[in-house]
This record gives C-alpha cells, structure tokens and sequence, in this order.
C-alpha cells in the first residue's frame, strides 16, 4: 500500500482546516458527517490526527469520531491519488460485462480495488451503482461519469488519466 | 428560415446523458451556431428517459420539439449542416418527440416535467403545472391534505410500498414541538436511477412535494439525504433550494402563507445500508449508519427523536401532482392494491433502456420486450431482477408476472423500486446468488448477526456449491442460512438478501449443477467482517449455530 510515503500535512494546517470546517457547521444539528465532507474536500483525506480535534471541537469521544470515519466508504485515511478510477461492480453493469472490466482496469493498473499505484498517480476502488444502470457498464475517472465503457474505451480513458 | 429569434435546442444535462458526451454535443452545437452565425438558445434540461437515445438533442420547430438521437459529438457538424436548427429530417431523427411511440404509450404523472422543463427555471416549473398541488394544500386543512393522499393509495416508492398517507397521519397525529420531512434520496439498488432522474430534471417538484407533507404533518425542518455518488443531482438540489428561498418558497411564510419550512441537504459517504430508513437517521444525526431496530417506528420516533415523514423522492414526487388533480383521480389508476402509476426503470442488458412511468399492472413481458425489445446484443433474454440488488431473480417463463406489490409478493419477488435489470442466456446465476451474499457482507451495517456473520457464510456455502462440494448438503445447508437471515435480520438487508438467492437456485437449478465448471469469480474483496471482533475460521454449519435471534 502506498500513501503513506507520500506527503502528509502538517499540524497546524491540519488544525486551521479542522477548525474552519467546524465553524462551517456551527449551529447545524449532528453535524459530524457535513463537517468531514468539508474537511475532506478542502484537504482530500481524513488523516487520523484530525480525529481528536474534531473529537474537541464537537465534545464527542474519540471513538465516535473514529467509528464515524470509518464507516463510510468514503472518507479517506491517506492522501488522495491524483486520479480515482471507480467502477460499477452492481448487477446492472454485471450484466454487460463489467466483471470483465474490472479484471481489465486490475490487470492493466497492477492494483487491486482499494489500492493506489505505486506512484500514487491512480487509485482504483469499487462502487455499487452509480444511477446509470442503462448505460453500463459505468466508470467514473476523475470525478467524471462514463457510460458504455468497454476496455478500449477504458485504456484512453487511463491513458488521458496516467500521461 | 433565419429568423429574428433564437433557436431553442435542448441537450440534457442529465449524468447518464452526460456519461455518453451530452457536454460535449452541447460545445460542439454552440460553436457550429456561431461558425454559421445563427442565434441558438442552448437549455440544458433533463432527460426524456430514452436512454438508448442519448445523448438525444431535442429543437424546437412550429409543429413541436423534434427529436435526433444518439447524436455523438462528431455527428454534430454534419446534422448542423443538414437542417438541423430548422428541424430537418436526418438519418438520426427521431420525429416529434412527443409522437416516439415508446414514450407517447406512458402515463407520466411524476415524470411528466422531466426532460421538457429546464430543471432550474421555476418559471418554467411554474408553466408546466408546478405550485398548483402545493397552492392546493396550502387552502386546505392539513387534514385534509392527509386524506387526499390517502385517497390515493400512494404506496411508498422507495420499495417497502407502505402507503404514504397513514404514514403522514401517524406524524400528524403526534404532539411535537418539533417534526421533520426527510426525504430518502439515497438510491443505492443497481438498476434504479428514476430518483436522479427526477433530481436532476425537476427538483422543484421533491421540493413542492416535501412542503405538501410539510403543511400536512406540521413539519418546518427538512433534510434530503442524497448519496454522494450522485454528485451532479447534489449541484442541481442545492441551486434548487437557493432559487427556491429566494422565491419565497421555502422559509418562513411559505408563498405567504402560515406555513414554514426550511430545507437543507445533506450528503451520504458511500454506505449502501443508509438506504434503509433508520439507518439514514442516525447518518443524518451524524453518526455510524448502523440500522435501530423498530419500534420505535421513524413516524413516532425518527430524527433526533421525533416524529419524522421519512419518504423516498419518487414518493414526494408523485404528490404535488395527487394535489393539483385530486386523490380520487390518482386511485383510478392501477391494479388491486398498487394505484397510480409506476416509474419502472429498465436496465442491464436491454436495448432501449429508460424510464416507462405506467400504470400498475403492465406484466413484465411487456416492459422487457415491449418497451426494451430485449436485450442490447440480442441474445435471448434469460433472467430479470426487479426491485435491486435484494429482489428477485426471475425467468422468462415468468414474464406474463403483472407488476403489482401484492402479485409478486405472492411469487416470492418484490416490485421493490421498480428497477427491472435483465440478463441475458449467458449469465450463470451461482455466480449472481454469490454476488448477493457477498454484496450483503460488503455493505451490512454489522449490527445484526444474521446479516453480518450469515452473508460472508452465505459466499462461502455458494462457493463450495459451485465447487461440487457436498453440494446436495450444502444446498440443505444454504436454505437454512438463508431461513435464518429472513426470520433473524433486524432490516431488509440481511431479511431479503436470501431472496436473489433462493429464487436463482429455484428458477434456475441447473446453474447449481454444474460440478467444477464455473470457478468463483476472482475474489475482488477480502471478505473479512471489518465490524466485527475477529471471527473463527468457517468450518461447515457455522453460519446456522452462531446466529441468535
């Protein structure tokens, strides 16, 4: 696993971004989740040290926090590759061939889902559906949404994302 | 032809759209307008519901809003040059829209806007019939509003079809300071996208919708709870709600009137469970999608506590429409206990995937052959799962199946939310019951274990039926486990994921036959329970003698 080679951020940053996220909440009722969806969007990850922070900002315990952080897929705990490649695994694009894709995207890529290459160029995860189900199978690359991806299409779309 | 005013041309700006180069279509169209020096008005709206057809470009003539599609960018040039700002014939011409048989046949009540409006004009909104259902409710007692919606007999579109109105009447019936309208956009069954759809191509209608149950259960905080993997209906829901305090419609004194409301959306982080109701509360509580087990039910007991309308998009949706025309009209649609319409979603392997919003009662058979003509390569097709990941696998034989709650639930299927994903004769059905189980594994919550410790057993049975491992025994084996998640699961997640299971091993015996022949898919994902204490190796009956209920 890489990301952890690459480049952290460091405390104060961290604490700056923490506490600006929080107060981009005051007021909000339960508002953990909204809070880590503005830190991760501002800093790209979740890193473990902003867990206590938030855990003092919001007089929670650490372990809610952590639990919350956690759980959901998205929140990252390590920087962000440059590009995410995420792929439909949901029976919808099962069922025109999207097994065969992602055998594609693993071998060609070297890594599997969950991991990032060794340059942190590209990450690959899985994503139950993504709402296209009649235009599979569906890859996003970069934050953007494709339909009826097949390999070649998918070979320019990493080569756009690599090069 | 060139005339003083601009041409309008539509080109969608909904992601299904756009995943096939709808973005593109519409730069390559603006800049061949100004390479001719012809005045086009370029509307982003949302999408017919054609899918096939996309991106499909729609101008506006005399006679009406003709239709071209799929139009790929490099068409763009060519179209321009053969007529089409005015309209002309061409080798991708669809006709008049309106007149496409596939979607002249529907009954679109809900879907009626999608796709002809510019999704953040309220305005157009308006022009289109908005407001008339929510200005209704505003005259009349909340009461009264309740019952008109009971009169329709809406039945919750999120998939559990609990009718909508005794749930708004339970809320209403209770005292609170404080009551809220949640509405669950949290669309995670593979095969279902009409709530995207619907917004990102007409966003004020959930809105209108939420403020009718607003005034009808005394509600004045709302949240929509959107999945993050639909980040452009999270652009247009939140430019919506923008326009729409800036309108007057939301906010104190809504349209002038004593009714309140104020509306915020909230995001999910990737977590399929938080589809379920109570789970989606505590994530809107900003806490760990962990399903509550009920009672107490959400209508009583919902956000932080109190009494709550939790409702699915399509739900809301459909309500400003029952307003504006009447219960009674929407009732007359239908069959038995399923009234009004549907908005069925085709997908998977079909050739003409899209929305076909139609009454209950069209069978199955019409919906995959009719309006779908069957799958996309043109092989036979072998296999349909209606309702998501935790419905049904049906066959064929199967398709005269009228869509209606009551008769699937008589066949052990479930309309669920509509979603009709179809297979075709290549598909091996041991490989689809082991995605289930291990879809299950992925996404459980972890707060029961029938669902958390059955669904990783339930791979590894499937897997040792599929290597011909004692498989009569493991059969036997599998059916208990699957009895045991239906009877023992807190939510429908680990109470139905038996039911993909256990319909492909019954329709579909011959795939659990097969010794040796299919290898398990390559292991995508560990399946270690990652909310569990370290659990013991499987060993054969495990799944069975762990499990309390």
């Amino acid at each position: 696993m890489s990301g952890d080679q690459r480049a952290g951020i460091d405390a104060a940053a961290l604490a700056e971004a923490v506490s600006s996220a929080v107060a981009a909440h005051r007021g909000e009722p339960g508002p953990l989740m909204e809070i880590l969806h503005t830190l991760q969007a501002s800093i790209g990850w979740v890193p473990p040290e902003a867990i206590g922070l938030l855990a003092n900002e919001l007089n929670l315990s650490r372990a809610e926090v952590h639990g919350v952080v956690t759980f959901y897929h998205d929140f990252r705990a390590t920087p962000p590759a440059a590009t995410l490649v995420r792929i439909c695994r949901a029976e919808a694009c099962q069922s025109v061939g999207a097994r065969a894709l992602a055998d594609h995207a693993r071998d060609r890529l070297g890594i599997d889902y969950g991991e990032t290459s060794a340059d942190g160029s590209v990450a690959l995860a899985q994503v139950f559906c993504f709402g296209n189900c009649a235009l599979g199978p569906a890859v996003e690359v970069g934050g953007l949404l494709y339909g009826r991806v097949d390999a070649d299409r998918l070979d320019a779309l990493l080569d756009g994302a690599t090069s | 032809m060139s005339t003083g005013s601009p041409v309008v041309i539509y080109v969608p700006r909904d992601s299904a759209a756009r995943s096939v180069g709808a973005d593109e279509v519409a730069d390559r169209i603006a800049l061949a307008a100004a390479e001719r020096d012809r005045e086009v008005s370029i509307v982003r709206n949302g999408s017919r519901g054609l899918l096939w057809l996309e991106p499909m470009v729609e101008v506006e003539t005399d006679a009406g809003r003709v239709a071209y599609g799929p139009v790929t960018p490099d068409d763009v040039d060519r179209l321009v040059d053969e007529g089409l700002f005015d309209g002309a014939d061409n080798a991708l011409s669809q006709g008049l829209t309106e007149q496409i048989g596939w979607l002249r046949d529907q009954h679109r009540l809900t879907f009626a806007r999608v796709g002809v409006i510019d999704p953040l004009s309220l305005d157009d909104y308006q022009a289109h019939g908005g407001l008339v259902g929510l200005r209704s409710a505003l005259d009349l007692p909340p009461a009264q509003v309740t019952e008109e919606v009971i009169t329709s007999g809406l039945r919750g579109r999120g998939g559990a079809g609990f009718p909508a109105g005794i749930k708004w009447q339970t809320v209403m019936n209770a005292e609170a300071g404080q009551k809220y309208i949640c509405c669950n956009a949290d669309e995670g069954d593979s095969g279902t996208y009409a709530d995207r759809m619907l917004l990102e191509g007409d966003p004020f209608c959930l809105i209108e919708g939420m403020l009718i149950a607003a005034r009808a259960v005394g509600a004045t905080q709302g949240y929509i709870y959107l999945r993050s993997e639909y980040p452009a209906a999270a652009e247009t829901l939140r430019t919506a709600i923008e326009i729409a305090y800036s309108r007057g419609l939301l906010g104190a004194s809504v349209l002038g009137s004593d009714t309140s409301f104020d509306l915020a959306l909230r995001m999910g982080a990737g977590a399929y469970i938080c589809g379920e109701e109570t789970s989606m509360l505590e994530s809107l509580e900003g806490k760990r999608g962990v399903i509550r087990p009920k009672p107490p039910i959400p209508a009583l007991a919902g956000l932080f506590g109190r009494p709550t309308v939790v409702n699915n998009v399509i739900t809301l949706a459909s309500v400003p429409g029952i307003m504006a025309e009447s219960g009674a009209a929407y009732a007359e649609l239908g069959v038995e206990r399923s009234r009004g319409t549907q908005v069925f979603q085709l997908a998977g392997n079909i050739a003409r995937g899209g929305i076909v919003e139609t009454a209950f009662g069209i069978s199955l058979d019409d919906l995959v052959h009719g309006y779908g003509g069957g799958t996309r390569n043109g092989r036979p097709v072998r296999a349909v799962q209606v309702g998501g990941p935790l419905g049904a696998y049906l066959p064929v034989e199967q398709f005269d199946l009228p869509l209606d709650y009551e008769a699937f639930a008589a066949v052990g299927a479930m309309v669920g939310h509509g979603g009709v994903v179809v297979f075709d004769d290549t598909v091996d059905m041991a490989v689809q019951a082991r995605f289930a189980m291990e879809f299950c594994a992925e996404e459980s919550c972890g707060k029961c274990t029938p669902c958390r410790i059955g669904s990783v057993r339930g791979v590894e049975v499937i897997d040792k039926i599929i290597a011909d491992q004692d498989r009569d025994s493991n059969l036997v084996l599998l059916d208990d486990l699957c009895e045991t998640m239906v009877d023992g699961s807190l939510c429908a997640m680990g109470g139905l994921t038996p039911m993909p299971v256990r319909s492909a091993i019954k329709h579909f015996p011959d795939d659990f036959d097969r010794p040796g022949v299919t290898p398990p898919p390559r292991a995508t994902v560990e399946l270690v329970d990652r909310h569990a204490a370290p659990q013991q190796p499987a060993t054969d009956g495990i799944g069975t003698t762990e499990v309390t209920p």
